[in-house]
Formats: C-alpha cells, sequence, structure tokens
C-alpha cells in the first residue's frame, strides 16, 4: 500500500544535525487529506477556474473565433444588454411559465400520492412508485423524441385521444366539446408548444417528488395517527392536521429542487423544438437562450452574463421559497 | 392491524382506480416508444396509430444505422464513458466519504461545506468555461473531457460519508490501525466491503446520470464518431420526412439497458435516491 507511512527513525536521526523542530506526522493526520484531494483537485481545475473565468467573461466582449486578444473589456453593458433584451425577457417569461405550470401540479400530485401510497399500498407500494419512477430515470433525449410523435398534428396518438373525447357524442349532441379540441391541435404553434413542454416536465418529475415525499412519510411516528384515530380524528382531518404539517420540511425540500431544476430547464424545450426554440421562440427557456448566445452566435460575454443573471434569479427563487417556507414555523 | 380484512369505502376504490390510471399514463409512452419501434413510418403515420407489435423492428434499427453510421460505436462509447465515470466515482467518493466520516482533521467542517455549496451551482454556470478549456488543452470532442470533471461528485461524497458513517464502528477502524494495517488498507479491505450496498445505489445513480448527460457531450463532441446516444439520437432530427421509427427504435435501444437496471434494483435506487434527503 502506498499510502502506508514508512516510519524509518535511523534515517531522520541520521541526518539529524538540525534539531528536531516538528515531530513527524502520523499516517492518519496526513491521510484524510490525501483521500479528499481528488475532489479538491477536479474542482480547482474544473470548478472554481471555470467559474471565476465565467464571471470575468461576463465584463468582456468577445467572439472566440479572434482568439484570447479579442477581449474587451465593456463593464457591466453585457449585463444592461442582456437585461433589455426582449429575446431574453420572452425566454425568461417562457422559462417560468412552463416553471409554474410544470413544476406546481408535480407537488399537487406527489403529495396524495405519496400519501396513498405509505397508508394503503402495502405489498404493491415499491412496483407502483416504480412504475410513477420510472419516467424519472429515462433519457430525457429519447423521451422527448417519442413526445413529439405523440403530440404529432396528424397521426398523435395525444390528438387522437383529445378529440374523441371532444367528439364523443350522446343523441347527436357533444357534451365534452366546449372542454376538448375536436380537430387535431398542431402542438407546435405558439400557443401550444409550452403545454407540450410542460407536460413533459411533469411526467418526468412527478414520481420523483413522490419518492422524496414517500421518504418523509416514512419518518412520521405511527402513535400520532392511532393517538388522532382515539380523539376521534377522520382521516381527512388526519391528512390536514398531522401529514400536512409533518411534510412541510420536505416540502420546502422538494419545492426548491423543483425551482432549481426548472428555472434551469434545457434539454426538454431543446429536443421538443428541435433546438430552435419554437415558432415565434415560444419554447426557447433561459438556458437555451444562454446556449444559443454562446454556441449559435459565438457571444461568449454576453452568454455568461445570461448564465451569472439567470443563477441571481434562481438564487431569489430559492431565497423567497426559503421565506415562504419559514414564516409560519 | 393487517390481519383484520376491512371493507374498503368507495371512495378509496376511487382512488385506487385513480392511481391505476394514472400508472398507465405513466407507461404509456414507453409503451409506444415499443410499439413504434416495430412498425414502418407509413404504419406510424396512419390514423388511428397503431397499439400493438408490428414486425418492422430490423427494418427500423437498418434505417437507423443508415442515418447514425456510428450508433454502435455511439452505444459503446457511451458504455465507456458511463461506465468510467462510475467506476472513479464510486472509489473517490468512497474514498473522501470516508475521510470526513472516520477521520478528525483540521477544516473538516469547512472543506465539507465548501463541497456542499458546489452542488448548489446550477450546472450550466459551467457549460462556457468548461468548453473554453477543454479547447485550450485540446481535449474537445475526446471522452476523457467527459470523464475526468466528473470523476468525483459532490453528491457522492456526501452520500458516501452519510453511509459510512452509520454502517462502521469506529473501533473497527481503530482495531486495524493498531494491527499495522496502513490507512489505505483499511479503506480499501475493511470499510469498503462493508460498504457495498451504497455502492450499488452510488454506482446505479452515477451511470444512469451520466448515461442521460446531454448538455454534457453537446458542447464537447464534434464528429458523430464521437457522439454518445442521446447525441446521436438528436441528429435524427433534421428537416423533412422524420424517420419515426428509427427514432423509436433508437429511443428503445437507449431507455432498455436502463429500465432492465432500473427493474433489477429500484428498490435500491429509490431507497438510495432518497436516503440523503431524510437524513440530511
Amino acid at each position: 500500500m502506498s499510502v502506508t507511512s514508512s516510519d524509518s527513525p535511523a534515517a531522520s536521526e541520521l541526518a539529524a544535525s538540525p534539531p528536531r523542530r516538528r515531530r513527524k506526522l502520523q499516517a492518519w493526520e496526513w491521510a484524510p487529506y490525501v483521500f479528499i484531494s481528488p475532489f479538491f483537485i477536479l474542482f480547482l481545475v474544473f470548478g472554481l477556474f471555470p467559474l471565476l473565468f465565467s464571471m470575468w467573461l461576463a465584463f468582456q466582449t468577445w467572439d472566440p473565433s479572434t482568439g484570447l486578444q479579442g477581449m474587451e473589456w465593456v463593464g457591466i453593458e453585457n449585463f444592461k444588454f442582456v437585461l433589455e433584451d426582449d429575446w431574453f425577457q420572452k425566454s425568461l417569461y417562457n422559462t417560468f411559465w412552463i416553471a409554474i405550470v410544470s413544476g406546481l401540479p408535480q407537488h399537487l400530485v406527489a403529495i396524495p400520492l405519496a400519501y396513498f401510497a405509505h397508508t394503503y399500498l402495502r405489498k404493491h407500494r415499491n412496483a407502483v412508485v416504480g412504475v410513477y419512477f420510472l419516467p424519472f430515470i429515462t433519457s430525457t433525449v429519447a423521451i422527448a423524441l417519442v413526445w413529439n410523435s405523440l403530440f404529432s398534428r396528424d397521426f398523435g396518438v395525444i390528438n387522437m385521444a383529445l378529440t374523441s373525447i371532444g367528439n364523443f357524442s350522446i343523441a347527436g349532441l357533444h357534451p365534452l366539446a366546449w372542454l376538448f379540441p375536436t380537430t387535431n391541435v398542431d402542438w407546435a404553434q405558439p400557443q401550444y408548444t409550452k403545454w407540450m413542454i410542460s407536460s413533459l416536465v411533469f411526467w418526468r418529475y412527478v414520481g420523483w417528488n413522490t419518492v422524496l415525499y414517500l421518504s418523509a412519510l416514512q419518518t412520521i411516528p405511527r402513535d400520532l395517527y392511532e393517538a388522532a384515530t382515539i380523539d376521534g380524528a377522520s382521516s381527512r382531518q388526519q391528512f390536514w392536521h398531522i401529514t400536512v404539517p409533518l411534510l412541510r420540511p420536505m416540502m420546502f425540500f422538494a419545492v426548491t429542487l423543483t425551482i432549481i431544476g426548472n428555472l434551469q430547464l434545457f434539454e426538454e424545450p431543446f429536443i421538443i423544438t428541435g433546438g430552435t426554440g419554437g415558432i415565434n421562440q415560444a419554447g426557447k427557456t433561459a438556458a437555451m437562450h444562454m446556449y444559443n448566445t454562446a454556441f449559435v452566435d459565438s457571444d461568449f460575454g454576453t452568454a455568461s452574463a445570461v448564465a451569472w443573471i439567470l443563477f441571481v434569479i434562481i438564487g431569489l427563487m430559492t431565497w423567497a421559497n426559503n421565506k415562504f417556507f419559514a414564516q409560519k414555523d | 392491524m393487517a390481519a383484520v380484512r376491512k371493507r374498503v369505502s368507495p371512495s378509496r376504490w376511487l382512488a385506487y382506480v385513480i392511481v391505476a390510471l394514472g400508472g398507465v399514463i405513466m407507461l404509456a409512452p414507453f409503451w409506444f416508444m415499443f410499439v413504434f419501434a416495430t412498425h414502418t413510418n407509413t404504419e406510424i403515420l396512419s390514423v388511428p396509430p397503431p397499439l400493438w407489435f408490428g414486425t418492422a423492428f430490423i427494418e427500423n434499427v437498418r434505417l437507423l444505422i443508415e442515418k447514425l453510421p456510428f450508433f454502435w460505436r455511439n452505444l459503446g462509447l457511451s458504455f465507456f464513458i458511463a461506465f468510467s465515470v462510475t467506476v472513479l466515482n464510486l472509489f473517490f467518493c468512497s474514498l473522501a466519504g470516508y475521510a470526513f466520516a472516520m477521520y478528525h482533521f483540521k477544516f473538516r467542517e469547512s472543506l465539507f461545506a465548501v463541497i456542499m455549496a458546489t452542488m448548489m451551482l446550477p450546472a450550466f454556470i459551467f457549460m462556457i468555461p468548461t468548453v473554453l478549456i477543454m479547447s485550450a488543452i485540446g481535449w474537445m470532442n475526446e471522452a476523457k473531457a467527459l470523464i475526468v470533471p466528473g470523476a468525483c461528485g459532490a453528491f457522492g461524497i456526501f452520500m458516501m460519508r452519510q453511509f459510512i458513517g452509520t454502517a462502521i464502528p469506529k473501533e473497527l477502524v481503530e482495531a486495524a490501525r493498531i494491527d499495522g494495517c496502513s490507512e489505505f488498507g483499511i479503506f480499501w479491505r475493511i470499510v469498503l466491503p462493508l460498504v457495498t450496498p451504497a455502492l450499488g445505489s452510488l454506482g446505479l445513480i452515477t451511470f444512469i446520470g451520466t448515461w442521460n448527460n446531454f448538455a454534457g457531450p453537446l458542447v464537447i463532441m464534434r464528429d458523430m464518431d464521437m457522439f454518445t446516444v442521446p447525441l446521436a439520437l438528436r441528429a435524427l432530427q433534421g428537416t423533412g420526412q422524420v424517420p419515426w421509427g428509427a427514432i423509436s427504435a433508437g429511443s428503445a435501444i437507449a431507455v432498455l439497458p436502463l429500465m432492465v437496471l432500473f427493474v433489477i434494483a429500484s428498490r435500491r435506487l429509490i431507497e438510495g435516491l432518497t436516503s440523503g434527503a431524510v437524513k440530511g
């Protein structure tokens, strides 16, 4: 074992002309530093340095094809430009739209589902939760491509299902036609693209949230429910007065993850819109805007500014979420 | 309480039905992916679309290879990258997690806090500078640009520290030390064999995450022969006639290994994913 300290007192005593100032370090004193060093070496090279570089880049104007000499300090011009840029604002609007429409239902479904699985499913709990969790582990790209075919205007299964509900008729009447489409929807149209992306995001992450809530439910002591039952509380009352309050810490954690994840959405809109952002950029998120600015327009300075602005927005939203969940405690 | 068979109320029946219907919706996209993978484009484009398996799988794969001549190589590269990242993470993360769980050393808490803080940083913020670094050191379009930076993740260190801290008694480590085992020897020969369940969870999480990674390869890989599977599939999207059968076949091939892994180890995976959330 190479990490063994090879204590060789003889050698050190032979060379002991200057008085020994420090005692020799024992292996268990320096070993932990060696053991954790891979992370820090990698982080310095591929984490901290890039981070500082990107911060610096946000204040430069630079087309990488001109080499490092082509860099020019422009101060906060990039930030001003980005914040006033209509396309950035639009991408931010899209990001929030998708984040809310896909994010909120995730939790509204995951909490009752986890509660149901925890309370009423015994033998089949893992199978049921596994089914809901499966989308989370599968390749976003693969499934986003499948999404495109399911939502396709002319042959999409989703369209087929929706129109058959819309055209459902009893005695010549179409009772659901006011709510459901009666002809196929073109989901690539700007007013629908975000719905399509949101449905994919919801589908992918609802099971993940269910697993999070399930793990929190398992830590709630059973006696609480038994005591409540003895006191005559109905199961609805138990849900609202025991389960929901004790789930608060996990709600905070899970909602934080959703906020952080949804504000960074990239792959789902990228694949669904074929990398273009869709007609009229209706499906372009802020992270996609950053990618396009850097790798399509070759404007690395502005793109870095976009990244840092988005970072600040995510930080603010996380902070606001923190405040929201902390205030009632 | 389980022994007594209670009557199930109608509202609970309704809940069972809703949960089951939801499950069908969750599985439906996979169903159509596999079904479409076995049909020709004409069959898929017919109305109504096919709901049951056809016979065109081989043809779709041939079409896939025609469009993506390096698909098998892409698949192999994806395996190589995901496998390498997983092995490196298992080694480095458990080593670091062991150090944080079992040693007392100066700056331990603050160094650990730094590692946790890096988890908060969104991945996209590294996208641009990483590309610049990789071009500067000449790693663009190479697998090592995806393997090396991901060789030791913060989440893995956190997870292994939690697990080693609760699963391994400190006396065991001290006894081994007194017996003259080297520090690394204690980790390699005593600690590591005892934490194989956690290694299994972390390995699965890392493998799946790396296999599905899209943004990383998107900015690093330039040539089709160096594409990973998600990137290759994305290249099927183009103008003109979309080869839905080939896309479905490729997606099915990309997703199937993960589904198999998941079915084998779903319980462990779910527990591993949530252990941090519960304890932390």
